[in-house]
């Protein structure tokens, strides 16, 4: 439907929380550097869906699944897949922001510090560089030595974004990242989605119908852990293929 | 009809508390009207003579001090570490299921059982003798079921949102549990280990076997020494002594300065907890 080799191919993805099946026979090829939004009811499954490409939900005791996760065509899931490097790929912004109780700085910095980054000129490189890129450095640039608890909701989520990008990740993970924000705090937030999407491929999972068609180039609807439909975004909204996509997006359930 | 049982109740509740807060204040009263008078500076400072009839506690103090510094150090990493394993590492699994009840069975059990476990193994098998050493692995035991709660609790108070932010940035879990869990548990760690020696201090029975020494007027030279300490001293005045009705007042004197010990600690405890609690909010 793009014609980009895709980014992150899924093949016949099933996941089970201990006996309960979560998602069933998702397959869906992500294209690169666009936004790709997952709606659809809550407990549908899309966020489980976006964890499985970070491989987040292997620290939740009982979780199994089948299928395959290829980025750029290699299977995450394959034995021997070094985590640390995925995750360094793959960067996730989670529904509540959740700033480190450090300083700003320190917030910023601390992917890049983990990963060996030592020298203080490159880390104030890095720290300015990824603030400016979350549309976050001229509110902090004076504050930066500040506890990071300190800043307001949607400058908390910008940070996280900007602490996300500092370990210069080629996809980015977003999980309702603006749903505990205020509206102008959400513009904010979306207008730098916009920002980011020539740079990095960006999936989203989000509530907000109206959020997905704003933001994203191509929309997957999901609804109890089947993926219905999957199209340009657009379509999606204009001319839906299937009925239980009609009716969600139109507001008659969900 | 509804109010008058509803101020029944309450009126209940009252004198459950008015009565718990009589009794440990006349309990307080009591030794400091009776101990104050027998403080003094060479009670404080110097040796007891006449077997305790006469002089000081200083030996029964530095003894107590060093029981319970020894407690701190062996209890503290073993208690945080068991701690991480349970709440970070391991898996709800059989295992697991048995050390928690392990845990909490270890909690209920009586002191002098503590005691006699280390006579058996610090004492004896492991030749330590009666000595500071063998005393505070005992008293290590005894608090470590405590201290391991405690721990597990405060790494609990630390959001989940920690952890998984630093997971996503591709830290490793130790990575993530050293930067961003540790830090922001310990000093709720060390306050509930600080409480749970506070009260291993004020323990006679697991130290009447491994480490007390009933009269010894010098201070301890190594950690294979015996030692004085303030309780069994107390126990000793109070029970064993040929004289017991003279060296009342050196009872309660003893007794007095124990409790300020055991104050002192839970006090330093919660002003650390309190200022803590200040500084990281979520």
């Amino acid at each position: 439907m793009v014609n980009d080799t895709p980014k992150i191919q899924v093949h016949d993805l099933n996941f089970f929380y201990g006996a309960t099946q979560a998602l069933f026979n998702i397959t869906m090829d992500i294209p690169p550097r666009r936004v790709t939004a997952l709606i659809g009811p809550s407990g549908c499954g899309k966020s489980t869906f976006l964890r499985t490409m970070d491989r987040m939900n292997d620290i939740i005791d009982g979780a199994r699944m089948t299928g395959e996760v290829l980025i750029d065509g290699n299977n995450i899931y394959a034995p021997g897949t070094d985590v640390v490097r995925l995750r360094r790929n793959v960067g996730m912004v989670f529904q509540k922001s959740n700033p480190f109780p450090k300083s700003i700085f320190d917030n910023v910095a601390y992917g890049p510090r983990i990963h060996g980054v030592k020298k203080q000129a490159e880390l104030v490189e890095i720290v300015q560089r990824s603030l400016t890129r979350a549309a976050l450095w001229d509110e902090v640039k004076d504050r930066l030595p500040e506890n990071a608890m300190g800043l307001s909701g949607g400058q908390q989520q910008r940070l996280c974004i900007a602490r996300a990008l500092a370990v210069d990740p080629e996809i980015l993970l977003m999980d309702e990242p603006a749903s505990a924000l205020d509206p102008k705090s959400t513009a904010r937030v979306e207008e730098l989605i916009g920002e980011l999407r020539d740079q990095y491929t960006i999936v989203i999972v989000t509530h907000n119908m109206q959020q997905a068609a704003r933001v994203s180039d191509l929309t997957a609807f999901f609804y109890e852990g089947r993926l219905i439909e999957f199209d340009r975004t657009k379509r999606i909204y204009t001319n839906p293929a299937k009925k239980q996509t009609e009716d969600y997006i139109t507001g008659r359930f969900g | 009809m509804k109010n008058a049982g509803e101020g029944l109740t309450y009126l209940g509740l009252r004198l459950a508390t008015y009565s718990v807060v009589l009794v440990i204040g006349y309990i307080l009263a009591d030794i400091i009207w009776h101990g104050i008078p027998a403080l003094s500076w060479e009670f404080l400072s110097g040796p007891p003579r006449q077997s305790g009839a006469a002089g000081g506690i200083l030996p029964a103090i530095v003894g107590t001090f060093y029981l319970v510094s020894g407690t701190l150090l062996v209890a503290l990493p073993l208690g945080i570490g068991g701690a991480l394993y349970l709440s970070e590492y391991a898996t709800r699994n059989r295992l697991t299921m048995a050390i928690r009840l392990a845990i909490s069975t270890l909690a209920g059990v009586p002191s002098i059982v503590f005691g006699l476990f280390g006579l058996g193994l610090f004492v004896i098998f492991c030749n330590f003798g009666a000595s500071i050493l063998a005393g505070a692995l005992t008293l290590a035991c005894m608090v470590l079921p405590t201290i391991i709660v405690a721990c597990e609790e405060a790494l609990l108070a630390v959001p989940q949102g920690l952890r998984s932010s630093s997971l996503a940035l591709g830290a490793t879990k130790w990575q993530a549990i050293r930067t961003n869990v540790l830090p922001y548990s310990l000093p709720g760690m060390l306050t509930g280990t600080i409480l749970a020696i506070g009260r291993a201090a004020g323990e006679t029975a697991p130290i009447l076997l491994t480490a007390a020494a009933f009269f010894l007027p010098r201070l301890p030279g190594s950690i294979f020494d015996q030692v004085m300490a303030l309780p069994y001293h107390l126990y000793i005045l109070a029970t064993q002594h040929p004289e017991a009705e003279k060296v009342r007042p050196m009872q309660y004197a003893t007794a007095l300065v124990l409790l300020l010990l055991v104050l002192g600690i839970t006090m330093g405890a919660t002003i650390l907890r309190s200022r803590f609690r200040k500084k990281y909010r979520w």
